[in-house]
């Protein structure tokens, strides 16, 4: 089986930082920052490159904040 | 100092598989963080998309937190007095027979101050779809008590909860409307996680669908949360609305294609 590695860009400036994403991803690759954005919100970021592309951050996100990409490798 | 897990080499056009969708303007959600309202508008801007009738719905906005609905669908939009939105979206849609038109309410809106105008307009099988965003409490205004709030759930009205000697039974709008004649879609979903936002996608695609039969009224609810109202964060709102909202509302569809579902329990 062809292997599949994701991507997902985030948009720091608009995520509320209300951890949804980070509780959907299966692979724990979301976590809050230490930093605030300049609303002074904690903002989700990436702590690993396991991301399979599967959307689950992207879609439970009440403000659109994500954009996920997916590649066969 | 973070590391960098970025892999900008798959950031394609082919490899694209989520982005908001464009019927959403850029405008920012005044929503709170974690709130259904932003999820749920995400999901009807992406049927609109996939359906290709941004030019051929109209979407009414109720009172309350969702007021401001019309900010933020990049689509013909028009404010509805507290309440009455399927009354507009009846007169709507018979100018308009050919367009797609819904409403978007609030318990508050839809189950008390708008019952009337919810149930005469199910009654009489108005072709529009409804969508229904229950957080069990007037958000808007405050974390008041609704028709909709829980035995027993705290809200600024109900500080000791709500006692259903004194305050009344909560309303199961969506099990009564179900009932009538003119409702050819009913159904129950939520949209807190990743499996549950998909299905809660179908269902309002159906409900969008359903207009082209000309078969009376397709109604989504939305069990949804409250973070500020209900006074947790996020996910917390989000275990406490698996573990208490959804016993009481539970999820799936009422009625299809005019049939009541029977549950087999
Ligand atoms: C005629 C009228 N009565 C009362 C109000 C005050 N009011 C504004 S929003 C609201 C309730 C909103 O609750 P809900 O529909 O559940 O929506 P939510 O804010 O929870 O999304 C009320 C009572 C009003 N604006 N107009
Ligand atoms: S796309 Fe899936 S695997 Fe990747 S970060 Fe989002 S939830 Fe996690
Ligand atoms: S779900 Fe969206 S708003 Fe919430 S923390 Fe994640 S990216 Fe930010």
């Amino acid at each position: 089986m062809a292997k599949v590695q994701g991507d997902v860009v985030i948009d720091i400036e608009h995520c509320k930082g209300c951890e949804l994403c980070n509780a959907a991803c299966p692979l724990d690759v979301l976590a809050m920052s230490a930093e605030v954005n300049s609303k002074g919100y904690h903002y989700a970021i990436k702590v690993n490159g396991s991301c399979n592309g599967c959307s689950n951050c992207a879609i439970v996100c009440p403000d659109g904040v994500i954009t996920v990409y997916r590649a066969k490798v | 100092m973070t590391q960098n897990f970025d892999i900008p080499e798959i950031r394609t056009p082919e490899n694209l598989v989520y982005k908001k969708t464009s019927v959403l303007t850029d405008n920012v959600l005044h929503y709170c963080p974690g709130c259904g309202h932003g999820t749920t508008h995400r999901l009807i801007a992406e049927v609109i998309e996939e359906m290709g009738i941004q030019s051929e719905v109209i979407g009414v906005a109720p009172v309350g937190c969702s007021v401001l609905a019309y900010n933020y669908f990049d689509i013909d939009m028009q404010e509805a007095a507290h309440g009455r939105a399927p009354a507009l979206a009846t007169a709507i849609k018979r100018v308009y027979p050919e367009k797609f038109v819904f409403t978007y309410q609030g318990d508050g809106d839809l189950a008390a101050i708008g019952t009337n105008e919810t149930l005469h307009a199910c009654n009489r099988g108005e072709n529009i779809t409804i969508i229904f965003i229950n957080n069990a409490i007037y958000g808007m205004t405050g974390g008041q008590m609704a028709p909709t709030t829980l035995p027993g759930m705290l809200t600024s009205t109900s500080p000791y909860g709500r006692d259903v000697q004194m305050m009344g039974n909560p309303l199961k709008i969506t099990e009564l409307l179900a009932l009538l004649p003119g409702t050819y879609y009913v159904t129950r979903q939520a949209v807190h996680t990743a499996a549950l936002v998909r299905r809660a996608k179908k269902a309002i695609r159906m409900a969008f669908e359903n207009q082209k039969l000309n078969r009376g009224v397709s109604f989504v609810e939305v069990v949804s949360n409250c973070n500020s109202g209900w006074k947790l964060t996020p996910l917390q709102a989000n275990k406490w609305l698996e573990e208490n909202m959804l016993p009481f509302y539970p999820l799936g569809d009422l009625k299809v294609n005019g049939e009541l579902v029977k549950k087999s329990e």
